[in-house]
């Protein structure tokens, strides 16, 4: 569904990824595994065209997408959630759902405003409430809700799991599950296995802007040696 | 007490196109990161449009129909000149965005001259509005009642459209993040070309409802343009409601300030300006930048070119200027030391730009406090012109660092408007204050003490003292001050973290780049024998930067090279059309679409071999 070849890319002059690599396929949760710094982000920027890509190929569903605009990129159906989540603190829940809405597609899972509500119950009291005023926790699930409201195919999660309690990112895990269950496929990055560990059916490792490690979830968690030397500080 | 109230309904009544053309540049900027200067344009536009149109049309209904046309016309042109040039220019440095915006409003300019001509164009009353009516014993005309209600109206509006339509919400998530906005689906491309279209609608009403209150002049687009970024710095950018409330406060202050200090109405406009500044850096109802937005003006590029070539070119750069007096004569000897006097002053801008980080839209202030610091001591206390040249930096410092005081508080566009700003104050005293300064004729009689009247031996003391004045600039910009002022550039936070005092020492450099102006502005006043307040309008600080970008930022040589071929360029233009505004804004268009990166960047993309 989504295949990356060769892709460098650079900041200013400074060379962020080194020909990396991806191949994610349909229906899949592939967890992006790696240490601060080792081009996870760096990697979904690519793909959404948000730090272009210099070389390589990005393809998604015959397409490629390098050297597309960002806008063009999420319409093809890869919504992104960021790290630093960039909720729009000046708009209203709502209003941040609103912003995120596209027309829905015939191959992938139509959602509403109602729809993301039941998924996140929690956000149902905080409709009118601004951005800017949201727990982490509660960012963090609008973040993934206002990018389902452009019903996308893929969706691409970096470190959802950061600075959450153990029971957020339980129940970050479920919802997971839910949205691969309902045909959504997903990357995943993270820098530890407490989230992936759960939900993952393979995984990639980079390190220092290259893909080093992959195979499927249940390998690598079975491989202490590769966590030690790929994840461990 | 009636007479206060129909005073305060006139500022209100001022207030609204004020309010139009300051809620459209925020907009502008709040979506595309562009200042645009061509904002002014439209507004004057909007004026002589309609104008036309009345004629066109007749007066009656005609007025009517004509403003709403008018500010369709204008807001399609504002569209047009987005999608045509501003959209190339989205990922350059600010300072190119905003040169080539300047370059269309002379353009502009320059096509209103040749449509309309030069003189005064008078309005026609508002029909059905033209009579006044009672209020506490004073008459207030019924347009000023009209005006009063319709900005509050046009404010509602704007806050409907904003916060209930789906482009609304678009266009306020843009604003807050577009990089976020366009990974959620949403074309910035479509968005910016209609806030474009909005703004300059906004404008252009602005401009037409100004016509049966005041004529329409030629000088309207750079009038509003300062006095709508006060508005903006002062009400705080991106906030509608705070740019109607400061256009409230501007008005008033000129409506009343008429009655107080009829002579320097602005400089009270200068002190609420820095009251509100003080208490509230953000502006009223502002919000700090977020650094996340800011895009550093293109960064020290080294080019990597050996020392030992740098060491060459600066000699051989030395020969021509010692030489130069051999090949030319009088007149390029003139022409020569108008060149030096620029690449100074354009090399302080680099300085505070380059080195400081801070982008100034008024740097005019200081070349122009400096001339009129020579010239007053000259020509009104009868001192020699060493005195003058001594006394020209210093003068120039001492304004920079009132007005730098303010303007290190802030940083980006705010900074850059707020310079602008104290330029514009700074003109408006020079140009409104007769007794001292001459007013609009400026002073005359500005002349070189005995020895120093010869254009030759002019031009080698000129020659001497923009030589040293650059060393020095260039020994403070490697000294330990100038790598605090490069650390306060490139993260104010860890600078305050490492113990430097980033505030401070943006002030220090500011004022010394102020003087170094200064230094510039005393050897022009003697160079030209007169000082007029056209020495610190808009268009020469425009110049500087279109001169620092021309030469390249960060480089020794760069001010000299801009300067040359920026005032060469002006002379031959000018002898050869009268049209010349509308040719050297073409020109700076060309350049900005040609090197959307600035010329630095693309000499350093050559150097990495095509790598971006």
């Amino acid at each position: 569904m989504l295949k990356l070849t060769g892709v460098d890319t650079f900041y200013g002059r400074a060379q962020a990824l080194f020909g990396a690599r991806l191949d994610v396929r349909r229906g899949e949760v592939v967890a992006l595994l790696g240490r601060n710094g080792a081009g996870k982000s760096t990697l979904l920027k690519s793909i959404m065209g948000l730090v272009p890509a210099s070389a390589g190929t990005i393809v998604f569903e015959d397409r490629e997408l390098r050297g597309m605009e960002t806008h063009r990129i999420a319409r093809f159906g890869i919504g992104y959630v960021p790290e630093e989540r960039r909720i729009f603190t000046d708009l209203s829940v709502a209003e941040n759902l609103e912003v995120g809405r596209a027309p829905s597609r015939p191959d992938a899972p139509e959602w509403t405003v109602e729809r993301v509500i039941e998924l996140f119950p929690n956000l149902a009291p905080l409709m009118q409430r601004s951005g800017g005023h949201l727990s982490g926790g509660e960012q963090q699930m609008l973040a993934v809700a206002r990018s389902l409201m452009g019903n996308p195919k893929m969706i691409l999660l970096d470190e959802p799991s950061e600075g959450l309690a153990p029971r957020v990112v339980e129940a970050m895990g479920a919802m997971i599950v839910r949205l691969k269950s309902e045909g959504l496929t997903a990357i995943l990055a993270e820098q530890s296995l407490r989230l992936a560990g759960l939900v993952a059916d393979r995984a990639y490792v980079m390190e220092s802007g290259t893909v080093v490690w992959d195979g499927t979830g249940r390998d690598f968690l079975a491989d202490h040696e590769a966590q030690k030397r790929y994840l461990m500080a | 007490m009636g007479f206060y109230v129909v005073q305060f309904l006139t500022g209100l009544a001022g207030a609204a196109s004020l309010f139009l053309v300051a809620c459209g540049l925020s907009l502008v900027f709040g979506v595309t990161r562009v200042v645009n200067f061509a904002h002014g344009s439209f507004y004057m536009l909007g004026a002589f449009v309609a104008y036309s149109l009345t004629k066109w049309w007749g007066a009656g209904l005609g007025f009517w129909a004509a403003l709403v046309a008018s500010s369709v016309i204008v807001g399609a042109l504002g569209a047009a000149i987005e999608v045509l040039l501003l959209r190339r220019l989205y990922r350059s440095p600010e300072l190119y965005q905003l040169v080539a915006t300047f370059g269309v409003l002379l353009v502009v300019q320059d096509a209103a001259l040749a449509l309309w001509g030069p003189d005064n164009l008078l309005g026609p009353r508002a029909p059905g509005l033209s009579g006044s009516v009672a209020l506490f014993g004073q008459r207030v005309p019924q347009y000023d009642l009209f005006l009063i209600v319709l900005g509050p109206t046009v404010l509602l509006l704007l806050t409907l459209l904003l916060t209930r339509t789906r482009w609304g919400r678009l266009v306020r998530a843009a604003t807050e993040d577009r990089d976020m906005a366009a990974a959620l689906g949403v074309n910035q491309r479509h968005l910016f070309t209609g806030v474009f279209f909005l703004g300059s609608l906004l404008a252009a009403l602005g401009g037409a409802l100004q016509l049966p209150r005041a004529p329409a002049t030629l000088f309207m687009d750079l009038n509003i343009i300062a006095e709508a970024f006060v508005v903006v710095v002062v009400g705080g950018m991106g906030s509608i409601f705070g740019a109607f409330l400061a256009a409230v406060l501007i008005a008033e202050l000129h409506a009343f300030g008429i009655l107080i200090f009829p002579q320097v109405t602005i400089v009270l406009v200068f002190v609420v300006m820095a009251v509100v500044l003080v208490v509230r850096p953000w502006g009223l109802l502002g919000r700090p930048e977020d650094a996340r937005h800011r895009t550093p003006t293109e960064i020290a590029t080294p080019l990597g070119v050996p020392r030992c070539l740098v060491v060459i070119g600066l000699i051989a750069v030395a020969a021509v200027l010692m030489a130069w007096p051999a090949m030319a004569g009088d007149y390029g000897l003139k022409l020569a030391t108008e060149v030096l006097v620029f690449a100074l002053f354009a090399a302080s801008l680099n300085f505070i730009l380059g080195v400081g980080g801070m982008i100034s839209f008024g740097h005019a202030a200081y070349l122009g406090l400096g001339a009129y610091g020579a010239a007053l001591l000259v020509s009104r206390l009868g001192w020699p012109m060493e005195a003058g040249l001594v006394v020209a930096p210093l003068a120039a410092g001492f304004g920079a660092l009132l007005f730098g005081w303010f303007c290190v508080r802030l940083s980006g566009v705010y900074l850059a408007m707020l310079s602008l700003a104290f330029a514009q104050i700074a003109w408006s005293v020079a140009f409104q204050w007769y007794d001292v300064t001459g007013g609009d004729n400026g002073i005359q009689g500005v002349w070189p003490s005995a020895w120093a009247t010869s254009p030759l031996v002019y031009y080698y003391l000129a020659l001497a003292v923009v030589a040293a004045a650059l060393f020095g600039l260039h020994r403070v910009a490697s000294s330990p001050f100038g790598y605090a002022l490069r650390a306060a550039r490139d993260s104010s936070l860890l600078s305050e973290a490492i113990g430097i005092d980033v505030k401070q020492v943006r002030w220090f450099g500011f004022a010394l780049a102020g003087a170094a102006a200064g230094m510039a502005g005393g050897l022009y006043a003697f160079l030209k024998g007169n000082v007029s307040p056209t020495v610190m309008a808009i268009p020469v600080s425009i110049d500087g930067l279109v001169m620092v970008l021309l030469g390249g930022v960060q480089t020794v040589v760069g001010p000299l090279l801009g300067a040359a071929t920026l005032v060469g360029l002006k002379t031959e233009i000018a002898s050869a059309t009268n049209v010349w505004r509308g040719v050297l804004g073409a020109l700076i268009i060309g350049l900005a679409l040609l090197f959307p990166r600035g010329i630095v960047g693309h000499l350093g993309r050559w150097h990495r071999g095509g790598r971006p």
